[in-house]
């Protein structure tokens, strides 16, 4: 079923969509959807991203980085990564707690692979779009 | 900034954004999106009260 925001676009703008709108939405949680003129749903997907985010790190979370060793670390990186250009900000800046000391810690650890892996759903989701899979 | 966050609130926290974004991702159409996000949170805080409760008969 063809997409009617996007029907306007030609094949060749459709299918280069396809390619950067699932990649800006890794990049900065919801534009892939604001680019595709979803504006609310792309501020919804942003706002819920980054509270996750910065409430993770507020709590003195753990933010992976990249490691060839323990299996539940490097799925850790993988999940953190999602969070695209927040993931490298933090890395960059050097948020984030290394040792896990205390409940609430563990909750900022989780937070931070959490929100990156619904950003990667919302990636997805925004491909989706692009391809007139949904509307 | 060091934020302490009870467990309760947490989950709340964490229940409320995952399921903005899941109600956004899995449906079409308005509607559909706001029933299944309050589906997927009342998921999300009934399983923690039962997963609450559980532990605590366990914990006796």
């Amino acid at each position: 079923m063809a997409n009617e925001k996007n029907s306007t676009a030609s094949p060749s703008q459709a299918g280069m969509l396809a390619i950067v709108a699932p990649l800006a939405a890794w990049l900065v949680p919801g534009l892939g959807h604001v680019i595709q003129r979803r504006f609310i749903r792309g501020g919804l997907i942003f706002a819920s991203i980054a509270i996750l985010f910065f409430c993770g790190i507020a709590m003195q979370g753990r933010v992976y980085g990249f490691n060839l060793g323990d299996l539940l670390q490097m799925l850790g990186f993988v999940g953190d990564s999602g969070n695209g250009l927040l993931y490298f900000l933090a890395r960059a800046l050097d948020w984030g707690a290394e040792p896990v000391f205390r409940a609430t810690s563990d909750y900022g650890t989780k937070y931070v692979v959490c929100s990156g892996l619904l950003n990667v759903v919302a990636a997805v989701d925004a491909h989706h779009i692009a391809i007139g899979k949904k509307s | 900034m060091n934020l302490q966050l009870s467990h309760a609130s947490a989950a709340l926290i964490f229940s409320i954004c995952a399921s903005v974004v899941f109600g956004i991702t899995q449906r079409e159409g308005t509607r559909e999106m706001v029933r299944y996000g309050l589906y997927c949170f009342a998921w999300f805080v009934g399983g923690v009260l039962a997963a609450g409760w559980i532990m605590h008969f366990i914990k006796g």
